[in-house]
């Protein structure tokens, strides 16, 4: 269901857990439903022998992605006009992510209604992983 | 380069929105999505970055008859080939590349809903570059590139703006 504009002020907040201890099995599955086999997200020899990082990490097309869950949850499908954000940090196996959409403002555009929000992702040590943005039409 | 055309199929769909902990039955159930609100099968917001399956030259996925740079018998495959556009030939990424080079920011502007059915033809150009010290990471490259995908009549549907870094040296958080 879409959100109602009316329902809706500055300051809104919309919270969830997006993923609870990441496995490295949803590393993988990620890399194969996006195309994007890198062995630094999907091969911990290389990521730990070759690479030099303390094992593999999460793409951060997966945070997003896993973020954005979070967005449509909240603004319903088919609503979303724009979404994007930075990767600010690295995501590891075992890492628990909680993404939090905030309601900056509701306004007008040619005559439809937008919600624009601020998102932001963090993991279990309170480290921000994602911050962006998110515009949706709303009713 | 990127996919010259990527179909956007209801199984990719579903595979996409599992791997990314989603179960909206509107990226699987016919039925139930098309009494939906959306009236069909729609694509999750970042599905776009799974064009790089139909990139034939992306880097970051292994290829029939070519060396691929993860472990085997030793921890790197011989010769690393960097990936020739920093594994930006996906979804108008810019990032993801291999080695050194990460995935910075990416942004999306969505004109309409992305279906089931849709067969869309990207067009990427490069967008700004530049420089900047980091802290950890020594001399950082930023890259800039712009994808915009358009659907079987011409109308664009979504425009990706991803943005890429390279580091001089490892960074672990």
């Amino acid at each position: 269901m879409a959100l109602k504009a009316a329902d809706l002020k500055p300051g809104d907040k919309y919270v969830s857990v997006i993923v609870e201890n990441l496995s490295r099995t949803q590393i993988v599955q990620y890399a194969g439903a996006s195309g994007d086999y890198n062995p630094l997200h999907t091969d911990e020899v290389f990521a730990t022998q070759a690479a030099g990082y303390p094992t593999v990490f999460a793409h951060g097309m997966l945070t997003m992605g896993m973020t954005g869950r979070l967005l449509t949850d909240y603004v319903g499908d088919a609503r979303l006009t724009r979404y994007g954000g930075r990767f600010t940090s690295q995501v590891w196996p075992g890492d628990t992510l909680t993404a939090t959409a905030t309601v900056d403002e509701v306004r007008d555009d040619d005559g439809r209604r937008i919600v624009d929000l601020t998102v932001r992702t963090v993991n279990q040590d309170g480290t921000e992983v994602f911050s962006g943005y998110a515009s949706a039409l709303v009713d | 380069m990127a996919a010259k055309r990527f179909p956007v199929e209801a199984g990719h769909i579903m595979m996409f929105a599992r791997s990314v902990g989603d179960p909206n039955p509107v990226y699987y159930d016919q039925d139930q999505a098309r009494a939906s609100e959306a009236g069909g099968i729609i694509a999750p917001p970042t599905f776009v970055q799974a064009s790089a399956q139909f990139d034939p030259d992306y880097g970051l996925r292994p290829k029939v008859g070519q060396p691929w740079f993860g472990s085997a018998k030793e921890p790197s495959g011989a010769r690393r080939e960097r990936p020739a556009s920093g594994g930006s030939g996906g979804g108008g990424g810019g990032g993801g590349g291999g080695g050194t080079g990460l995935h910075a920011e990416q942004h999306y502007e969505y004109h309409r809903p992305l279906r089931a059915g849709d067969v869309l033809t990207p067009t990427t150009k490069p967008g700004k570059t530049w420089e900047k010290e980091g802290r950890r990471a020594g001399k950082l490259v930023f890259s800039e590139s712009i994808t915009e995908y358009r659907d079987q009549s011409g109308e664009l549907v979504v425009t990706a703006r991803g943005i890429g870094v390279r580091t001089e040296r490892v960074v672990e958080s």
